[in-house]
């Protein structure tokens, strides 16, 4: 279902303030990754607070999400506490030791984790082996596994998206956060991906793309996915890395940089809150 | 206070000066060039830098097809997915074929201490020190890196290099002697002998001070080769002190601990206590996660005062 025009403004506020709880996190901590969190803001919010199935973290016929790109946990948390599954307080421990919240998703330490992550090219595998237990065992959920388009230079996970054609669980959705841009500069500076729809058609994937900022296009393309079943689907999401904040924007050098109090303050200035609030 | 420098940095510098005098040598780079610093041998030697991106399997196999045909490669990526992700060609054709590969780990150890345990090494020493022909060699300080980038290019047959994000106080004087396979004595004891690696060397330095306060004199020894391991200075430790502390930012199985007591059950059995990781470890501030560990000055100090005392 198209989201209605409340639903869609009540999304796009709350992405807006998510970006500015992020940048306000890991400004205080002075360690993280913004860049792509804030290339999968919109991604993670509208899976967490409008499509996934979650009545409670250990449902068992919950919808999962694998974060294969964990490094962008930070934007993950700020939706577990959205639904409650975290106190919000427990946000700023992000990275401190005693922690429940890892520098990358820990499937053992968080509520709402439903994989640990860390080393990229793991998710989609994990991912298609939880879709498939799910088809085992007779649940209708859906698996979600967020890639990177750095992370699928990793041969693993091409080797996943050949299982996933054969086995076809019929529930599972890959989205890639299709920035550009990796860790020592962009995908064409050190690796160019290619054509990945054309990559993922050719190993059995049924393709969709959108833009992965836009709520209701991106809404749109995971009920599409939600009606393939005869084999497993991709989302090509085309983000911008570190969306949101114009000096991030594009820039492999915003990864992990941590966020100095001039940066912060222009941030804040960008997203339209106040250093205080 | 010593001057610090971060391994990671001594060691970009020292592989542009080795590419500056070596023309075989080229680097493999897996998209963290600017975080093992690979990056500043990329940039005086472009043609001769491979940066395959997120891809450390196919980094390392291609580094295996360089060595075959007449190159030196350092390959780089963090220790822990060299010797998890790329550790089959490590094992199937670096070691096996015994090839001129340089494999350096960065941020071993708690080094990348708020990534978390994902990004933490604390198995690379286990995996690579069991390989018949590998050299492994875990630095300490900017100098004993420099000369270990350079001794690698020197020495025939595969090199796993230990590298860390953290930085350490240069202990060594410019001239100093590093001979593969040789420890290094740091300071003279007789009650107890610690033996560390990496940059465990500067808290076992540290816990030698508080014991020295004690009335304990403990030796203090850089066991910078785990593989070959200096077996002589290890019996003479042995022989010397009585009693044996070993430490290493690893698992207290498979690494320098366990190359301890392999050596001494079979030659000179003393009591010997092994210092280091007993589990997966945790995002937070590096010295705090080292002392939660275990790993502090004062933890080794009183590990060493226990086991002196017999408990
Ligand atoms: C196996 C592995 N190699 C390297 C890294 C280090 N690393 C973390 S994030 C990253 C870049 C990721 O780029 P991309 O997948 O495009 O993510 P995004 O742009 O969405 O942040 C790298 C190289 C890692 N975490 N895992
Ligand atoms: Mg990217």
């Amino acid at each position: 279902m198209p989201l209605t025009k409340e639903r869609r403004e009540a999304l796009e506020e709350l992405c807006l303030s998510l970006r500015k709880d992020l940048v306000t996190i890991l400004h205080r901590i002075q360690t993280g990754h913004p860049g792509g969190s804030l290339s999968a803001t919109e991604i993670i919010t509208t899976l967490y607070q409008e499509k996934m199935y979650l009545p409670a973290p250990d449902d068992p016929d919950r919808d999962r999400f694998v974060l294969s790109k964990g490094h962008a946990v930070p934007m993950l948390y700020l939706n577990l506490a959205e639904k409650g599954f975290i106190p919000k307080e427990e946000l700023l421990t992000l990275r401190q030791a005693g922690s429940r919240l890892q520098g990358h998703p820990c499937a053992h330490k968080t509520p709402g984790i439903d994989v640990s992550a860390g080393p990229l090219g793991l998710g989609l595998s994990a991912g298609l082996g939880m879709a498939l237990a799910g088809r085992l065992q007779k649940r209708n959920h859906t698996v979600y596994v967020l890639l990177g388009d750095g992370e699928l230079q990793e041969g693993g996970c091409w080797e996943a998206a050949m299982a996933a054609a054969k086995f076809n669980p019929g529930n599972l959705i890959a989205i890639v956060d299709h920035n550009g841009v990796q860790l020592d500069g962009t995908n064409d500076e050190i690796m160019p991906v290619g054509d990945l729809a054309a990559k993922f058609r050719s190993f059995g994937w049924e393709t969709l793309s959108c833009d992965g900022h836009d709520v209701s296009a991106f809404s749109d393309a995971v009920d599409q996915a939600k009606q393939i079943h005869d084999k497993p689907a991709v989302i090509i999401a085309e983000t911008v890395k570190g969306k949101g904040i114009s000096f991030m924007e594009g820039k492999n050098t915003w990864h992990g940089k941590p966020i100095s109090d001039v940066d912060y303050q222009a941030a804040l200035n960008e997203l339209g809150g106040d250093a205080n609030g | 206070m010593a001057k610090q420098i971060a391994i990671r940095d001594a060691f970009g510098a020292a592989l542009k000066k080795l590419g500056e005098v070596n023309e075989r040598v080229v680097a493999l780079e897996a998209d963290v060039g600017n975080s093992s610093k690979s990056i500043l041998f990329g940039q005086a030697f472009p043609d001769r830098y491979f940066n395959v991106g997120i891809a450390e399997l196919n980094m390392t196999s291609m580094a295996a097809g360089l060595a075959l045909s007449g190159m030196i490669p350092y390959v780089n990526t963090f220790a822990t997915f060299l010797t998890s992700r790329a550790l089959d060609p490590v094992i199937s054709l670096i070691a096996y074929d015994h090839l001129d590969v340089k494999l350096c780990g960065t941020y071993s150890g708690l080094s990348d201490s708020f990534d978390g345990a994902s990004h933490h090494s604390i198995c690379d020493l286990s995996a690579v020190r069991s390989l018949p022909g590998m050299t492994v060699i875990s630095v300490c300080d900017a100098v004993e890196t420099e000369k270990a980038v350079f001794a690698a290019a020197e020495l025939s047959g595969p090199v796993y290099l230990r590298l860390s994000r953290a930085p350490a106080p240069v202990i060594y004087p410019e001239n100093m002697d590093f001979q593969v396979g040789k420890g290094i004595i740091l300071r003279e004891g007789s009650d107890i002998a610690i033996l560390a690696t990496g940059y465990m060397v500067h808290k076992a330095l540290e816990a030698a001070k508080m014991l020295e306060k004690k009335g304990i004199s403990a030796r203090v020894a850089d066991i910078h080769t785990i593989s070959p391991i200096d077996r002589d200075l290890l019996i003479d430790c042995a022989k010397t002190c009585g009693k044996i502390i070993t430490v290493e930012e690893h698992s207290i199985s498979g690494g320098l601990g366990s190359a301890v007591c392999e050596v001494l059950s079979e030659t000179c059995p003393v009591p010997v206590k092994r210092l280091g990781l007993t589990e997966y470890s945790e995002s937070g501030d590096y010295e705090e996660i080292l002392e939660k560990a275990g790993l502090s000055g004062a933890c080794i100090a009183e590990k060493a005062e226990k086991l002196i005392k017999g408990n």
